[in-house]
């Protein structure tokens, strides 16, 4: 069992070596780096990167898996709005008790993620059109639901999934882990992880081999639109308001730390564990150059090219290897 | 003394990272003659084709054209060097028309303003001087797949071309137009195209080729006229060894019936298929392409949503609406398009094996490892497939490894009744004759097969009894002994 675990932790940094690699000269960039030595390695700034991506990890978990099944979800990032706004909405406009409303945001999440699911397995419409609309149906109703203002909500408990604390750690990060672990055994140890990886890399032999297609489908849909609804509660939560304009872009996000990741667009295969180091590129990024002081302008730039060359060094080395 | 040949390839070596592709390999075309082009999966064929039409370089070795000394460093120079490649694979643009397929990247007018008449009637032209009756203007995507080869080869042709080179044009095409493409490959070498042929199918050989050249491992075996050759020396010049059973067969007493479908229909083209099979029996179903055969069998298995019909298995009518139905009554069937229909092509030779049979080894959470290595080892040794790992990607294996691991992916669902639909398409024959007696093996076990086959050959030899399928139903059955080509291309026509 330990030699089982071990050969698991070596194949882990073989698959992955590249951004692995990619990461830490990051980091030891930033350690080294003058204006960002003394702020970059510090806990406070770790667990605030970590607090910051929370919510892109959740999205792409789901976002790895729907990759892997060939798909593609683009209402990620609206959820996040939604389900905020609903969150904030009913602790404040209508006196629930805010777990009632976060349980009521990860609800309307779902609800997201199913009609994804069962409009792309009842009609033959590409994922990306699918989601696409839903994408633009969810933005528009947290944008008619607030009449484009926020919604604040200050109570300690709203702020707890965001930026409360357990123990020593921000509750986000241990989210993050709870969420990636059910991730995790969900792709790697039930038959429906397989099934995900079979439906996405030959759909009609799928069918031959008595797999439900569209179950799993729907399964996966559904899957991603509960995670977004959860960090839209974090978001909202980190930012004590639903703010309809919240989770802009965040789709975008969580497809580039799935492809740095080593997932690939074709779909069939792919592994959580290369999307877990992508989301941390992504954050390590983001959090460098606010560090650094590069205007926010010139950020989208640099991350650009970061996420092209990611991607393209992974390409090469899979090239060499012959897969 | 290169003068006399058409083309000549000598020395021509190759590398892959870990594999030598090609060593040393030569190869002579004489004007005017059909050579052909032998070797199992692997053995670089293919790799040879592709130095030739500028796909691959070769890193040493030379290619002369009629005694002239060539380079062919790409696609076009191959092409203008007189060599047109009709690949296994179709590479049309389904959404364009023939016409616009075969004058693709060269349309008569201008760039900015093509002739479109000119192309849709010089593209009729060609089509009706080879008898095919295609329309220049129908889409390819409503051709059917021999039309489409047919309009690779029309498109081949009509690049004036000297040297054609066609990589298993009749594996997806049937007897009549396999008929159909040796008549215009005949007027071809008339004019003095010389054409590299390259087949799994030894009759045909014998009927169309002049001279063979044979390949194994990467090497040439040797070059022989096929008038003065055998079957069996050239399966042994293959495979490196006397294959003396090629058909392993011990006919049984079968035992009593253990499926019975009366009236199979799918409302399209399986319309009124009936028959059954006993315990310990292989039946074969004969017929052309698109005679039903494969669509009645995915009715069977639960393919079909609009399917009508009766099952009985053992005797009990079954309901069987889903292959997850169909394995619960012990019937397994290894689809007829391994590309399509099988193959989990960027995942390992385990998850293919095993994505049947997942409950056994996946409980609670937790994967038995240990379990699954078995399964697929277990099913690996009974096929004796030849593989690197377990973890070995299944697309970089041969064909016929492949082939073995869809089979055993099935047999791990320990059938009762064991539908193979073209089991032994793309195959070469060494692995050919291992599946054979595997099947032997297997009903001499009490299981029960259905063999779809579009190889004559295979289907006497390996069948019990031989249903012959036309249009959708079932016209005849002939029992083993009787059966002959000619009896089955009666009923197949019927």
């Amino acid at each position: 069992m330990t030699a089982r675990m071990k050969n698991g932790v070596v194949k882990y940094f073989k698959d992955n070596i590249g951004i692995i690699i990619a990461l830490l000269a990051m980091c030891i960039f930033l350690v080294i780096f003058p204006t960002t030595r003394t702020t970059f390695l510090t806990p406070k700034n770790v667990f605030n990167i970590l607090r910051q991506n929370a919510s892109n990890l959740f999205l792409a978990t789901g976002m790895t898996m729907v990759i892997i099944l060939g798909g593609i979800e683009l209402s990620v990032g609206s959820v996040i709005a939604l389900s905020g706004v609903v969150a904030a909405g009913c602790v404040v406009n209508f006196g629930l008790p805010e777990i009632v409303g976060f349980l009521a945001a990860i609800g309307v999440g779902a609800l997201v993620g199913m009609f994804n699911g069962f409009v792309i397995c009842k009609t033959d419409i590409p994922p990306f059109i699918v989601t696409l609309a839903s994408m633009n149906i969810t933005k528009g109703i947290a944008l008619v639901l607030t009449g484009g203002s926020p919604i604040r909500c200050m109570t300690d408990t709203f702020k707890f999934p965001g930026a409360g604390y357990v123990g020593p750690f921000p509750t986000p990060v241990i989210l993050m882990i709870i969420v990636f672990i059910i991730a995790v055994l969900m792709v790697n140890r039930t038959q429906l992880g397989r099934h995900i990886y079979a439906v996405g890399g030959n759909a009609q032999a799928a069918k031959f081999s008595g797999i439900n297609v569209q179950r799993v489908k729907f399964i996966v849909y559904t899957y991603t639109g509960i995670m977004s609804g959860i960090a839209g509660v974090v978001v909202a939560s980190r930012l004590y308001s639903g703010q309809p304009t919240a989770g802009d872009g965040a789709e975008m996000d969580a497809i580039a730390a799935v492809v740095v990741g080593g997932t690939s667009m074709s779909g069939g295969s792919g592994r959580l564990g290369g999307t877990l180091i992508g989301v941390l590129i992504i954050g390590v990024l983001n959090n460098g150059l606010n560090l650094m002081g590069v205007d926010s302008n010139w950020q989208y730039i640099v991350k650009g090219f970061v996420i092209l060359l990611a991607v393209y060094v992974d390409f090469i080395r899979n090239k060499k290897a012959g897969r | 003394m290169s003068e006399q040949y058409l083309l000549e390839m000598r020395g021509i070596s190759k590398s892959f990272p870990g594999v030598k592709a090609l060593q040393n390999v030569g190869l002579q075309l004489k004007a005017g003659e059909v050579h052909a082009l032998l070797g199992e999966n692997g053995a670089g064929k293919s790799t040879l084709i592709k130095v030739l039409g500028g796909i691959y370089h070769a890193e040493e070795g030379e290619i002369y054209i009629e005694g002239q000394k060539v380079k062919i460093d790409g696609v076009v120079a191959a092409r203008e060097a007189g060599i047109s490649i009709v690949h296994q694979e179709l590479v049309l643009v389904p959404y364009m028309t023939v016409a616009e397929n075969i004058f693709l990247g060269r349309e008569p007018g201008s760039k900015l303003n093509i002739n479109r008449r000119q192309m849709s009637k010089d593209a009729q032209e060609l089509l009706d001087a080879y008898e095919m009756h295609i329309d220049a203007d129908t889409l390819v995507e409503h051709l059917t797949i021999a039309q489409q080869q047919m309009v690779e080869i029309v498109k081949a042709i009509s690049f004036n071309s000297r040297i054609l080179v066609m990589d298993e044009p009749t594996s997806s095409i049937s007897d009549k137009e396999v008929g159909f493409l040796f008549e215009t490959m005949r007027a071809l070498t008339k004019k003095g195209v010389g054409i590299i042929y390259i087949s799994h199918k030894m009759s045909e050989l014998e009927e169309i080729c002049d001279r063979v050249t044979v390949m194994r491992d990467g090497q040439t075996v040797g070059t022989k006229v096929v008038k003065e050759t055998n079957k069996d020396d050239l399966i042994a010049m293959m495979v490196g060894r006397e294959l003396t059973n090629y058909y392993t067969r011990d006919y049984l007493t079968p035992g009593d019936v253990i499926l019975k479908c009366e009236h199979i229909s799918d409302g399209k083209m399986a319309k009124d298929a009936s028959f059954e099979l006993r315990k310990g029996e292989i039946i074969g179903f004969a017929g052309l392409v698109g005679a039903g055969r494969s669509e009645t069998m995915k009715a069977v298995f639960g393919l079909a949503p609009h399917m009508t019909g009766d099952v009985y298995v053992e005797g009990q009518k079954v309901q069987i609406k889903s292959p997850v139905d169909a394995l619960k009554y012990g019937i397994a069937l290894v689809p007829e398009s391994r590309k399509e229909e099988g193959l989990y092509k960027v995942q390992s030779v385990r998850f293919n094996s095993t994505i049947e049979v997942l409950s056994q080894f996946i409980k609670s959470l937790h994967v038995n490892a240990k379990k699954e290595e078995e399964i697929t080892q277990k099913y690996i040794d009974m096929m004796a497939t030849k593989t690197p790992s377990q973890e070995q990607v299944i697309g970089n294996l041969s064909g016929g490894n492949q082939q073995k691991v869809m089979i055993g992916r099935w047999l791990a669902t320990d059938p009762k009744i064991l539908i193979l639909d073209e089991p032994t398409r793309g195959v070469d024959v060494g692995a050919k004759a291992e599946i054979y007696t595997i099947m032997n093996d297997l009903v001499k076990q009490g299981m029960s097969i259905i063999m779809i086959s579009s190889e004559l050959p295979e289907i006497i030899n390996m069948s019990d009894r031989v249903y012959v399928m036309n249009d959708g139903r079932v016209t005849g059955c002939l029992d083993h002994e009787s059966v002959t080509q000619e009896s089955i291309m009666q009923l197949a026509a019927k």
